[in-house]
């Protein structure tokens, strides 16, 4: 069983040693996180409300995003994600209504309403992949990409992240191999919340843990507290400068836990222990890692209200930003299939727009045409 | 110009366009100083490098899943699988990876790659180095399935599809490997996707065929004419997706009787396609029953393969069938 990095412990209290941070960094890695909870408190209003049609809960692994985002630059490194983790999106500055837009499926989604809500897609200001639901495809991928940086003779570095069910996949496999064969600069970041969807770590893998699989492809595993976004924050900021240097990818296993469902369809009270909800409550990484900032006195107790207030305030004003715009047109079903589109998609386009504006749909509440 | 075979034009397609272009890659299972085990890529590791043509783990969905991630990042790679038999671990990578990234992601990002792979029977390679994928693919939007019958083609239809900015399935017929030699010009030149070629003129019926099918059928047509004295149009389709329907359907109403041929099964094969869009479009212009030429709905068999291949005589007994309904 490898060791596990922790720096604060459950309480925020100091048991390792502290990355010198500054006030700023550490404050918009706590807003991320707080950002990324209220995000998630309006996602389930607007699902329960029938207003958005899925989400995916990220409460309980927020540090685990945060700490991995506060290690990578955005000006050169790219993200090969899964779905589950909103606060590197938040911490980078992606555009909150841009999440929105998304979630709404509307005509300025990335995704052009394409995709079911949370599969997220953004170019600026960070490299964060277009997320696909099949999953550890991106895994491979991210190993392309970083070839392709030192092909430019670039120092970026890929962070790939996927969830424990993911190491089952053939693209976790094909893509730890290959990074270990070129000893390409990628991060391989698994967020072991545990679950996946209903099945726990012992329905995954019979090895002793998931940072161990690293060994068998040359890769160097480890294991890290995922509710300490200190210690996430180590873990990878140490993978992304052996990467950055040359000496080839990490695999990172940030044990963390999913406290909720899998998604907004899911009762997870089906299938986890209310012990084990209740035990992983009191390790919560907000807690901890707001205890850690109001004991350092980087935060105080008005500070704190104030920030989980603009939270919810940003994200109540972008949801409903979100809410107002129109579906995509109609011609956006058939756009961007390929570059050009080939006179057989033409002719599928005219039929459609033909069939549905002959009955006064498609066409938005002033007339114009198509919706 | 050189005389060049189908396998030599791929090579010679693949050089030209790597002279020129530096984000153009090469990757696969011993593609490197091996030289693919149909040496395809013969000689490109020891001009370009190891950085521009290498081997890789014995991994489809790696090579494809990487192969996106560099055509993500700006390059153009051009992913070897062995055989086309092999590719089905890379399917999702195929199908929902690369034929659905500029849609999903509104265009935010694209992946220009090829993926080139021999396809076919003929070589006496069994169920496993003998089958004709292409329907699967063509059956899936954002992918373009691109099968070369000539020389000439294999090098033009090639560069297109490396230069093409989306990703390309590149069906190479081996069979027809190093069946024929043919004037090949030297350089980068290409050939238009989506265009089909008329390889035997004719009205009295048109066959449409494609890859190894081609010189079959117009082996067929020929031995039509000397014993019937009539002239049967030979269509090469070169490009299944996106398929130039209007040449298809013009190719129909100029004929009015129809054969197609290929060596997949026949179940929900390409050339159901072809018999619908006569069938929706040129109807009136029908003369007979669409006739389909192709593999059985079965395995590919290793031992009676030539019993399984179309060959010139079932094509010809489709023909007739078509002229004398």
């Amino acid at each position: 069983m490898s060791d596990i990095l922790r720096i604060l412990d459950e309480t925020g209290a100091k048991v390792g040693t502290v990355p010198r941070l500054k006030r700023e960094v550490l404050l918009k890695m706590y807003g991320a996180m707080v950002r990324t909870r209220a995000f998630d408190d309006r996602c389930m209003k607007l699902q329960r409300t029938g207003k958005i049609g899925f989400s995916v809960p990220n409460k309980g692994v927020e540090a685990t995003s945060v700490g991995a985002a506060a290690a990578i630059d955005a000006a050169r490194d790219w993200v090969a994600p899964h779905y589950r983790d909103f606060a590197i999106m938040f911490y980078h500055g992606i555009s909150t209504e841009g999440m929105f837009d998304n979630m709404f499926g509307n005509c300025d989604d990335g995704a052009v309403g394409r995709q079911m809500p949370v599969h997220f897609s953004f170019r600026e200001p960070l490299r964060y992949l277009s997320i696909s639901s099949p999953l550890g495809t991106q895994v491979p991928q991210a190993v392309g990409v970083a070839m392709a940086m030192r092909r430019r003779g670039e120092d970026g570095v890929v962070l790939t992240t996927f969830g424990d069910g993911s190491t089952s996949t053939l693209g976790f496999h094909s893509g730890m191999n290959f990074a270990g064969v070129y000893g390409s600069p990628v991060v391989f970041l698994c967020q072991n919340n545990q679950w996946a969807i209903s099945c726990p770590s012992d329905k995954q893998t019979a090895s002793e843990d998931y940072a161990i699989k690293g060994e068998a492809y040359g890769i160097p595993g480890v294991k890290v507290d995922g509710n300490d976004a200190l210690a996430v924050y180590r873990a990878v900021s140490q993978a992304v400068k052996r990467a950055r240097a040359g000496e080839g990818p990490t695999l990172i296993e940030a044990v963390t836990f999913r406290m909720g469902g899998h998604s907004t369809s899911d009762d997870p009270s089906r299938y986890v222990d209310k012990a084990l909800f209740e035990a992983w409550e009191k390790r919560d990484p907000l807690i901890r890692f707001r205890a850690y900032l109001l004991a350092e006195g980087h935060l105080d107790e008005d500070g704190a209200a104030k920030i989980e207030q603009d939270a919810a305030d940003e994200m109540m004003a972008a949801a409903k930003a979100a809410e107002a715009k129109r579906m995509p047109s109609l011609d956006t079903i058939f756009t961007d299939v390929f570059a050009d589109l080939p006179p057989h998609l033409q002719r599928q386009q005219d039929a459609c727009i033909e069939h549905y504006s002959s009955r006064g749909e498609g066409v938005d509440e002033k007339g114009e045409f198509p919706l | 110009m050189t005389e060049l075979t189908l396998v030599q034009a791929v090579n010679d397609g693949l050089k030209s366009i790597m002279r020129e272009d530096p984000e153009v890659l090469v990757m696969g299972e011993d593609v490197g100083p091996k030289g693919g085990v149909f040496l395809a890529t013969e000689g490109l590791t020891a001009e370009f490098g190891e950085e521009r043509c290498f081997d890789t783990p014995l991994s489809e969905d790696g090579i494809v899943g990487v192969g996106i991630g560099l055509a993500l990042n700006g390059m153009k790679p051009v992913c070897e699988i062995q055989f086309q038999d092999f590719i089905f671990p890379a399917f999702d990578q195929i199908v929902s990876e690369a034929a659905k990234m500029r849609y999903r992601s509104g265009g935010q990002y694209t992946v220009p790659m090829v993926i080139r792979t021999p396809y076919g029977g003929g070589i006496r390679g069994g169920l496993y180095h003998s089958q004709s994928g292409e329907a699967y693919f063509a059956h899936t939007p954002g992918l373009k399935v691109v099968v070369p019958s000539t020389p000439y083609d294999a090098k033009g239809l090639l560069i297109a599809s490396i230069l093409d900015p989306d990703p390309v399935l590149f069906l190479e017929p081996k069979a027809i490997y190093r069946s024929f030699r043919q004037e090949v010009p030297d350089g980068v030149y290409t050939v238009d996707l989506s265009k089909t070629r008329t390889v035997v003129e004719g009205d009295a019926a048109v066959v449409f065929c494609y890859g190894a099918m081609v010189p079959v059928c117009t082996t067929a047509a020929k031995r039509i004419q000397e014993e019937r004295g009539v002239q049967v149009r030979v269509v090469d389709l070169r490009t299944l997706m996106p398929l130039d329907e209007d040449a298809v359907l013009e190719h129909v109403r100029a004929c009015g009787r129809m054969v197609v041929v290929h060596e997949a099964p026949r179940f929900c094969g390409f050339g159901g396609e072809l018999s619908a869009l006569a069938a929706e479009h040129a109807i009136e212009h029908l003369e007979a029953p669409v006739k389909r030429v192709t593999g059985f709905d079965t395995p590919f068999p290793n031992t009676l393969e030539n019993y399984y291949l179309p060959d010139a005589r079932r094509v010809m007994d489709a023909i007739n069938d078509v002229l004398d309904f």
